[in-house]
């Protein structure tokens, strides 16, 4: 109803590659545009400087932070977070939030649990079934948020609330306790682990999860900039309806973006439950901010249109950064939100000032 | 436009600055090579002082800020280096803490175990690279499987009962046990052990939490008013103590109220007669002890405990002590 059924219409907005040719004399109607200024118009120009600073900051004030076990440690922090703040990224762009993103890695984590430790499944098809329905939990809050034309943070608000309520009702139900455990007994845990949740590099154990970081990282990235559902998805976020009139698939483009992220967040749900052979009935609770810090640090609009999964992925690590490198300072932990506060902040007054020095030169 | 142009440029200096900064870092700490002299000079003094890490699954509550003095008082009074920090229950983050004390090569290990599963294989890690450790607050049915020394806590079990009889022998008929965090298991055990102590109908109340306590008493007040047989309750966190006493007045209701553990706010309702009493876990002593038995076992091999835990509780704060404690809580040491 609300969109033309267009799906690989030919009026596609942008064309998907093929830079025009070269021209051969400069043309003086074209600004000259410094290679400083294209630089600092990049998103990520606030959380690469954040990122630096505070590396540089921890790498010379403490001893192991520069060591690869230390290095070890704060990319294992960083890379669960960055596997979902690199999805919220991509939602953000698309001009929607997901704030049961955090709720959802527990939901998924409790799922494989239960279906696992207590309703009889091996390890692999339990993750099938839960990647699944991670997958319809995506599309119904992208459908909900499409039919009904609320915005997507009370959707999704709903949503978060009633995982929040189901993961605690199901497992004291199920179990008798607040977790699900034991799932190293699982047949198929091990082969599992090898490809989710082990380290590598042994003495100084780099979590594969930095790898599927990574990874998950560089797609989104070619995603974005190289293909025709990159731009679509600037184009849902920059404006809807210009980008339904030139034939965009608003709504479909939308609800793959929900979907994305819900299985991100079954992807780290999956990855917690091996790692900790178990999950907590309040399991991400509360982390759905700490994506959206990480994206916003990272350079996405909190209006959409704008921004990058290396910002986001750089956010992540910020946050990786300072939690294990005021752990190594022995700084008093009180002051941790202080310190993150204070980042974000930063990082967004920078990227404000790039935005505006980046719109101004557009007019 | 040109002072934009200033500010961009001075955010380019301060960008060439740190990456500056973080290739003198890398050379500084070159971690093979690198320059053995200064490297060893590093080693040696930190192989004369003490660094014991303290990882609790608190979250700044003032339960927590007592063991934490507790643990930071310790530190100083014996001379070692405490760094204490919490995981706000989450147990993946306690883990990656324990991972990073591990690579800091610390002398010791003092870690709360509320999800043993969880942090497993962290602690496996520390034993192998023999840092020795001892579980605090919960963690009392597993410390010895995940390699501790020992266990310095209460049996939550153990403690609940004890309360729940306290409030029988108060004259209570239906008692509503307030549980404040989704996922620790203590405070189930807690709410199990009331149950087996109380005899009568025992009802469960999950509240929003430390977090957000006029959600909490809210909730609780709203129970009360929809259950009127409800003439006791048991709160197991202070501030949650606090909120329930208030709970109780707004509902008009008649219900005792007792609680674990302390606050000044807590040891001043008991004074006044608005509380029962408080079962008393002593978690100042949760902190300071294991930094001083795994100093002692740094120094010089001793273990405590002889392979048991070592319980710094119940005790009961009544009206009848109430007097003694209350200045202790003020300082926040009780």
């Amino acid at each position: 109803m609300t969109e033309a059924i267009g799906g690989g219409s030919p009026a596609a907005a942008a064309p998907a590659g093929a830079p025009p040719a070269p021209e051969p004399v400069a043309d003086e109607r074209l600004a000259n545009i410094s290679l400083w200024a294209r630089l600092l118009r990049r998103p990520e120009v606030g959380s690469l400087l954040g990122a630096l600073v505070i590396c540089a900051f921890f790498w010379t004030t403490t001893e192991s932070f520069g060591t690869l076990s230390g290095i070890a440690n704060w990319t294992d922090v960083a890379s669960t977070l960055g596997i979902m703040a690199v999805a919220v990224a991509l939602l953000m762009i698309g001009g929607e939030f997901d704030l049961s993103a955090g709720v959802m890695t527990g939901t998924t984590g409790l799922l494989l649990g239960l279906l696992t430790t207590e309703w009889g499944f091996s390890m692999w098809p339990a993750i099938v079934v839960t990647f699944a329905f991670a997958a319809l939990v995506g599309f119904i809050n992208g459908y909900m948020v499409i039919k009904t034309r609320l915005p997507s943070f009370i959707v999704t608000l709903a949503t978060f609330f009633v995982f929040q309520g189901l993961n605690l009702g199901v497992t004291k139900a199920v179990t008798d306790t607040v977790r699900v455990a034991g799932l190293s007994d699982v047949s198929g845990y091990d082969s599992a682990s090898k490809l989710f949740s082990n380290t590598f590099w042994s003495p100084h154990n780099f979590r594969l999860s930095v790898v599927w970081w990574i990874v998950i990282a560089a797609i989104a990235t070619w995603v974005l900039a190289r293909t025709r559902v990159g731009n679509w998805i600037f184009a849902v976020g920059g404006d809807a309806n210009a980008a339904r009139n030139v034939g965009v698939p608003v709504a479909r483009v939308k609800i793959a973006l929900f979907m994305t992220t819900a299985m991100a967040a079954a992807l780290v749900g999956i990855m917690v439950a091996l790692r900790l052979a178990s999950v907590q009935a309040g399991q991400g609770v509360g982390e759905e901010f700490t994506y959206i810090i990480a994206a916003v640090v990272g350079g996405c609009l909190l209006t959409g249109g704008y921004g990058s999964a290396i910002g986001a992925s750089l956010g992540a690590l910020i946050v990786g950064m300072a939690f294990i490198g005021i752990s190594f300072s022995g700084w008093n932990t009180d002051w941790r939100f202080l310190f993150l506060g204070v980042i974000l902040l930063l990082a967004v007054l920078v990227n404000n000032l790039v935005r505006h020095r980046a719109e101004g030169a557009r007019r | 436009m040109t002072r934009v142009r200033v500010v961009l440029l001075a955010l380019l200096m301060v960008l060439g600055l740190s990456a500056f900064a973080v290739a003198c870092g890398g050379d500084d700490d070159g971690d093979e090579g690198g320059s053995p002299a200064a490297k060893d000079d590093v080693d040696l003094t930190q192989g004369q002082d003490v660094t014991i890490a303290v990882i609790t699954h608190g979250s700044g509550d003032s339960f927590w800020a007592v063991a934490k003095k507790g643990a930071e008082d310790a530190g100083k009074q014996i001379g070692v280096t405490v760094k204490y920090s919490e995981s706000a229950n989450d147990p993946q983050k306690q883990a990656q803490l324990i991972d990073s004390a591990v690579t800091e090569k610390v002398d010791g290990i003092a870690v709360s175990a509320p999800n043993p599963d969880a942090i497993r294989d962290s602690l496996k890690k520390a034993t192998a690279a023999g840092i020795p450790i001892i579980t605090l607050n919960s963690g009392a049915e597993d410390y010895q499987e995940l390699g501790a020394i020992t266990h310095v806590g209460q049996t939550e079990t153990i403690a609940g009962e004890g309360a729940g009889a306290k409030l029988k022998e108060a004259g209570g008929k239906k008692l509503l046990c307030v549980i404040h965090e989704q996922a620790n298991i203590g405070l189930n055990q807690r709410c199990d052990g009331a149950k087996k102590g109380f005899g009568g109908e025992v009802e469960n109340l999950q509240v929003k939490g430390v977090d957000d306590i006029q959600t909490t008493l809210t909730e609780i007040q709203s129970k009360l008013q929809s259950d009127d047989a409800i003439d006791a309750v048991l709160a197991l966190n202070p501030d949650i103590a606090i909120a329930a006493r208030d709970a109780v007045k707004g509902a008009g209701s008649s219900a005792k109220l007792a609680t674990f553990d302390l606050s000044g706010d807590v040891v001043k309702a008991i004074q006044d007669g608005e509380m029962e009493f408080a079962v008393d876990q002593q978690q100042y002593l949760q902190g300071y002890l294991p930094v001083v038995f795994l100093t002692l076992y740094k120094n010089n091999a001793n273990t405590v405990g002889g392979g048991q835990p070592v319980l710094t509780g119940p005790g009961y704060v009544t009206k009848d002590n109430a007097d003694t404690v209350a200045k202790l809580a003020e300082e926040g040491t009780r």
